[in-house]
């Protein structure tokens, strides 16, 4: 599975409770939207941690790489090629 | 109805009726003044008033000696008698002069009036609804339920009151046409009529209008009142016990009543097997500083979801903690220790400033005054240091989540927007049935029954009236106190929730409430010299025990698994089944859940309790308020 449909079926199922693909827009703030506590926070790092086998370093736990589905994509992609 | 209200009164009941047959006063009894003469219903020298009573009136003894004075003949030496007497002396302002926690239902066969009364913070309970030609009233919901012919039906507002404020506002309780007393009013019943008056409230000053007078005088005074408020809720004529969490409150408590070397006190508390709820250390530190005979459990995650069922059954409404279970528990111990009376420590931090809403609330009006500031908003990083576990997200999380309703800080529940915010995110699961269902926002219904004087009121005293009106009075004093006390016919009684603390308290500033972020300043001050200074000085630690993990690390549990189950979320019609599968989910993975999520869950299953126990088994309700199986 690619890795924005993995990332997106993980957030509408684990924070938005749904499979519905309209619920989720790719470039909304998942903290802005209430979505995203600080044991979110931690569960995000988990995740993509988990999934992609990469290491995220604290440094990088910040709303650039991991607020949104595109800024997560775009920062699995990255490490990925790293 | 008695038989369903045997676990507040094991140890007697009885009925007065009428002769006329317009009124029937029934009782259990839990013996604790007068063991041989107490028992009830009561009544005046010629019989024309009567009263059913729970709970204490513990200035009785000074009552009855006035009303003695005043030519008032006396048949036992129990509390309760002071009731009747009081009112034929004092008319409807009898309750006045109480210093007590009851709920009072007393017959005036003269005037054929009924008053139905309850404690001036809600320590008691007291339920009515109307029927077609009756109204029927009782501490405890089943015992209503008894009299119904058809199923009662939950109220979507208070699903609506509960997955914001944590309880329904009083006067709601669970249930369409079932309501309760709210705590400080009256209600009275007369020439058919039901009027209500509210005898007393939570005020603050207005403008500056506080205390004058020294912090160490202040402090003597509050520690004089607290001596008393102690020693006269030691009357009685069995032994009395206390909680002893290893907090400021409880150990306070403790130490106040060893003052008095004549009274061979037995403390009891709770151990969590998992140690981020234990507070045994500290237990252990006052055990030994006060030599008090103590005894204590150890909570495991397995017991709690084992009698979380039996924990919903006494609280007859949802919750959204489990915290109520361990309690439960630990009233359990209290019982088959031979003890039926314990003090403990409830109410200081809303009557003295002690929780971290409160802190909580003052750095973000700190921030308020300049929205703009980046440092501002980091202090609360000292309040919650969990916040600071990644820097980056974890700012811009504080600036979304924490800068609610910042562009106007003067809003009546500024304080507790950030609780009810998160609370509220549970409504995710509301079923659209829930939802079409509701008509105004929970908040805006509270905003529009605040005292007038409310918005004149400091901003602290503002969040100190809020919490004792939501949380304390419908949560921790009911479904966390009394619920889970009486469920083992245990009388707790709550020495910093007498009158006469609350009204000084709330005449104090609120810097001697909390100085900076220094939580209940005056009480530590007042306390410094009987307690050990790691007691006083350590950091609070709020109440709580294991939530959504209690239910998903162990082995599968039947009722959980029935409940949250897509046929029984559908039958049942309150919550969305998708939603609440992908969320059983997420629990069952193991990994860690928000607040919101933890809470959802436990109010979404404690929803499917109390609909299974109390609707959809509704005509198998027994007159012990039980349900076969």
């Amino acid at each position: 599975m690619e890795t924005n449909k993995i990332i997106r079926k993980h957030i509408m199922e684990s924070f938005l409770f749904t499979d519905d693909e309209s619920a989720l827009q790719d470039n909304a703030s998942l903290i802005a939207q209430g979505l995203i506590d600080s044991i979110g926070i931690m569960e995000l790092v988990e995740f993509v941690e988990g999934s992609f086998s990469i290491k995220v370093d604290p440094k990088e736990i910040v709303p650039d790489n991991l607020d949104s589905v595109e800024k997560m994509v775009a920062f699995v992609e990255r490490k990925k090629a790293a | 109805m008695l038989p369903a209200l045997h676990h507040r009164g094991p140890d007697g009941s009885g009925i007065y009726m009428d002769p006329h047959g317009i009124v029937g006063l029934g009782h259990t009894r839990l013996s604790i003044v007068d063991l041989e003469g107490g028992a009830q219903p009561m009544h005046n020298e010629d019989r024309t008033i009567w009263v059913s009573f729970n709970g204490e009136i513990f200035n009785y003894v000074e009552l009855r000696a006035s009303l003695l004075k005043a030519g008032h003949q006396f048949y036992s030496h129990c509390d309760t008698e002071v009731i009747v007497h009081a009112y034929e002396e004092y008319g409807d302002d009898f309750v006045q002069h109480f210093n007590g926690q009851f709920s009072i239902a007393l017959w005036d066969s003269r005037k054929q009036r009924l008053l139905l009364i309850r404690d001036r913070v809600g320590i008691v309970p007291l339920f009515y609804t109307r029927t077609s030609d009756r109204l029927v009233f009782a501490s405890g919901i089943k015992s209503l339920l008894t009299q119904l012919t058809e199923a009662p039906k939950i109220s979507p507002a208070t699903l609506d009151e509960i997955f914001t404020f944590w309880v329904p506002r009083s006067p709601n309780t669970l249930f369409e046409g079932i309501f309760e007393v709210s705590p400080g009013h009256m209600l009275v019943l007369e020439n058919g009529a039901l009027r209500e008056s509210v005898y007393w409230d939570w005020s603050f000053p207005e403008g500056n209008a506080y205390l004058d007078g020294s912090d160490d005088s202040l402090a003597d005074e509050l520690r004089s009142l607290l001596l008393d408020a102690t020693q006269i809720r030691l009357r009685a004529d069995v032994p009395v016990g206390a909680y002893l969490s290893g907090g400021l409150d409880s150990s306070a408590l403790v130490a106040l009543i060893s003052k008095d070397a004549s009274i061979p006190l037995r403390t009891f508390s709770i151990g969590f097997a998992d140690r981020s709820f234990d507070e045994s250390a500290f237990q252990q530190q006052m055990v030994e500083h006060l030599n008090v005979n103590h005894t204590s459990f150890l909570c495991k995650n397995e017991s709690i979801s084992e009698q979380f069922p039996a924990t919903i059954a006494h609280t007859e409404i949802p919750i959204l903690r489990t915290a109520p279970t361990p309690m439960a528990q630990l009233s359990a111990l209290v019982r088959s220790s031979g003890y039926k009376v314990v003090l403990t420590g409830e109410g200081a931090d809303e009557v003295l400033g002690g929780y971290d809403i409160f802190k909580e609330a003052k750095i973000r009006q700190f921030w308020a005054r300049r929205p703009q500031s980046e440092w501002r908003p980091l202090l609360l990083k000292a309040l919650y240091p969990y916040l600071d576990i990644s820097k980056g997200q974890s700012d811009t999380y504080i600036q979304n989540f924490y800068g609610i309703g910042l562009n106007e800080p003067d809003q009546p529940g500024f304080s507790h927007l950030t609780r009810w915010f998160t609370t509220a995110g549970g409504k995710i699961f509301f079923s659209p049935e829930l939802n079409a269902a509701l008509r105004e926002d929970a908040a805006a219904r509270l905003y529009q029954d605040l005292p007038d004087a409310f918005r004149r009121w400091h901003p602290f005293n503002r969040a100190q009236y809020l919490e004792a009106k939501t949380l304390m009075s419908g949560y921790l004093l009911c479904s966390q106190g009394d619920r889970m006390l009486m469920a083992n016919s245990v009388e707790g009684r709550f020495p910093y929730l007498d009158h006469r603390v609350i009204e000084f308290a709330n005449r104090l500033p609120p810097r001697l409430k909390m100085r900076g972020l220094n939580e209940k300043y005056l009480l530590k001050k007042a306390m410094a010299k009987d307690l050990p200074q790691q007691i006083v000085v350590r950091h609070k630690q709020p109440y709580r025990a294991p939530g959504v993990p209690a239910f998903f690390s162990s082995q599968s549990l039947g009722y959980v698994d029935e409940l949250l189950s897509e046929s029984k979320l559908k039958c049942y019609g309150y919550y969305d089944p998708k939603k609440v599968g992908f969320l059983v989910k997420k629990a069952r993975a193991g990994g860690a859940l928000s607040a919101r999520d933890n809470m959802a869950l436990v109010g979404i299953l404690s929803t499917q309790l109390c609909h299974y126990n109390f609707i959809e088994r509704f005509n198998q309700l027994d007159q012990m308020g039980n349900y076969g199986n």
